[in-house]
């Protein structure tokens, strides 16, 4: 295996171009920066289109309008950027198109600062743009599977028509890690038929956001849904670490995943019966897996880098069964394994009332740690 | 087995590429790695630092509160990371950029003066490679000659020509034990 070593914003442009990709469009943003520099390069050198758009709203518009011939495209942003390009997601959305873009999340809110967070979990997964319309969401935990993850993407996006999001972070997006790039894929040639692709004497094709007849739009929404529900059937993706035996359960998606990895191998080295849930397709979200959990583990830890957005996500699939405890920083701040491993100690130790809802026991020991900041 | 370690120092005497020609032996050696720069603001004039995490297994968090190893290339590095390096742990120090001594007795601290060494060899920018070598004879990561395997296999064409001189420096910082 011909491994590199590779930064995470470089592998994912890079496995983009191996994708197939024809054409890019963005607007520079740390921590994501890498990503469009290298692809400003790589594209001319392989003929293909790079455009640094006047800004995230010109981008994702242009993208919009690459996707209609039916070509592979992509853009990639952070959290303000991506906020910006959110009507033009939606537009994508309701158009029926496939897109593929990636967010390397930054702290926030507002401007915030350039350091990772996943505090864009709820913009992602619920659609962060107007209407009603699901995103896929693949959220990788290391260099590799955010170029493996690149590349299902983009599949993916085909397959159902649908935007689909790499969510990253920034620490991800600068790690370097030892990666293998996968093989060069040809430019696609077949076009599928609803292209649009100006072709002369061919009947007229249409591709739009605008239903001014209600009737039309609620027909529309039928179909999205029904393919969300095929999504929801077929797409669930997650990994599970020490399961087998665990009378404890950590969930943690992406880089607060990986963390909690660390923490649960240190608990286990103290006697604690703890496993590992790290979502990969938070959208999907693997509910399914969770409830499953549910019913073996005595109690559960999620693990953020957020306020607890994912949390509601377990809370549904655990439906009360079974006491959670929520441990998140935010702002940009990232937990230590040492940090998450008290709270698996915490949540071993005790039983924990199911009255409250974790975050505001969260946020209590937050407040008393880390002060108001007023 | 994981080892972690944090190299850090002014930005400008190649902390973050000490790291990465870690990571690349570390690679080479079969061994999971990370690497991971420290990027905020304080890169630009402040302190530059990455962590390297080696392992035998998949690598969990990136980064470490008490790392088994510190290469502390200035004073504002020293003050940071002494006190957070793991009990048993090495603490590299750069003499020539430090007024005082490790206060830590219970890890094993190398001092050397990094810069004078790279001096005699040719180029004080050598001074990362010379705290490099240091560490890997002081602490059991990788051979020493996977860090002068890993400088020639992944040195760029064009900058061949210091390969030498950096492998000089790491054999130079090699011969200094932990007093």
């Amino acid at each position: 295996m011909a491994l590199e070593l590779i930064k995470g914003n470089v592998a994912v442009a890079e496995a983009a171009v191996r994708a197939g990709l024809v054409s890019y469009f963005g607007y520079p943003i740390t921590p994501q920066t890498e990503l469009l520099e290298y692809l400003s390069a790589r594209m001319p050198e392989l003929n293909r289109a790079f455009v640094q758009a006047e800004s995230e709203l010109g981008a994702i518009n242009m993208v919009y309008g690459a996707a209609c011939t039916g070509r592979r495209t992509m853009t990639s942003s952070s959290s303000p950027g991506v906020s910006l390009m959110q009507e033009g997601l939606s537009y994508i959305s309701c158009t029926e198109l496939p897109v593929v873009i990636v967010d390397v999340v930054r702290g926030g809110p507002g401007l915030g600062n350039i350091a990772p967070s996943q505090s864009d979990y709820n913009q992602a997964t619920r659609g962060g743009g107007h209407g009603e319309y699901h995103q896929i969401v693949l959220a990788p935990a290391s260099v590799q599977e955010a170029i493996d993850l690149t590349t299902l993407a983009f599949d993916l996006a085909e397959k159902y028509r649908s935007v689909v999001m790499v969510l990253m972070d920034g620490s991800l997006g600068q790690m370097m890690e030892p990666a293998e790039l996968p093989p060069f894929q040809p430019i696609k040639t077949e076009i599928p038929d609803w292209a649009v692709r100006g072709i002369p004497g061919r009947g007229k094709h249409v591709l739009t956001s605008i239903n001014i007849d209600p009737p039309a739009q609620e027909r529309t929404n039928i179909r999205l849904m029904t393919r969300w529900q095929q999504v929801e059937a077929n797409e669930v993706r997650y990994k599970g670490y020490y399961l087998e035996d665990a009378e404890y359960l950590v969930v943690g998606y992406g880089t607060a995943g990986r963390i909690s990895l660390s923490a649960v191998r240190a608990a286990r080295e103290k006697g604690i019966k703890v496993g590992l849930l790290r979502p990969i397709s938070l959208a999907p979200f693997p509910f399914k897996v969770l409830s499953d959990l549910a019913e073996q583990v005595k109690a559960l830890l999620v693990v953020e880098m957020n306020n607890g957005q994912m949390l509601e996500d377990v809370r549904l699939a655990v439906a009360n069964r079974k006491p959670i405890a929520f441990y998140g920083r935010m702002g940009g701040m990232v937990p230590f394994a040492d940090d998450v491993l008290q709270e698996i100690e915490a949540l071993a130790a005790g039983p924990l009332s199911q009255e409250e809802h974790p975050r505001d026991r969260w946020l209590a020991k937050m407040r008393v740690e880390f002060g108001t900041g007023a | 087995m994981q080892t972690e370690v944090i190299i850090s120092g002014f930005g400008g005497q190649g902390t973050l590429y000490a790291g990465q020609v870690l990571a690349y032996a570390a690679m080479d050696e079969g061994k999971q790695v990370t690497w991971i720069p420290s990027y905020g603001p304080e890169m630009r004039g402040g302190t530059a630092n990455c962590t390297v995490v080696i392992s035998d297994e998949e690598i969990g968090s990136p980064t470490v509160k008490h790392p088994k190893a510190v290469l502390a290339l200035n004073l504002p590095s020293l003050d940071k990371y002494e006190d957070m390096i793991a009990p048993g742990g090495c603490l590299v120090v750069n003499e020539s950029m430090v007024n005082r001594k490790p206060e830590r007795t219970d890890i094993r601290v190398v001092m050397l003066p990094a810069n004078e060494i790279a001096r005699e060899i040719g180029n004080e920018r050598a001074a990362n490679m010379v705290m490099l070598g240091a560490l890997l004879a002081n602490m059991d990561i990788l051979p020493n000659e996977a860090l002068e395997k890993a400088l020639k296999n992944h040195t760029a064409q064009r900058l061949q020509k210091f390969v030498e001189m950096n492998i000089q420096a790491l054999r130079r910082g090699g011969e200094y034990r932990a007093s």
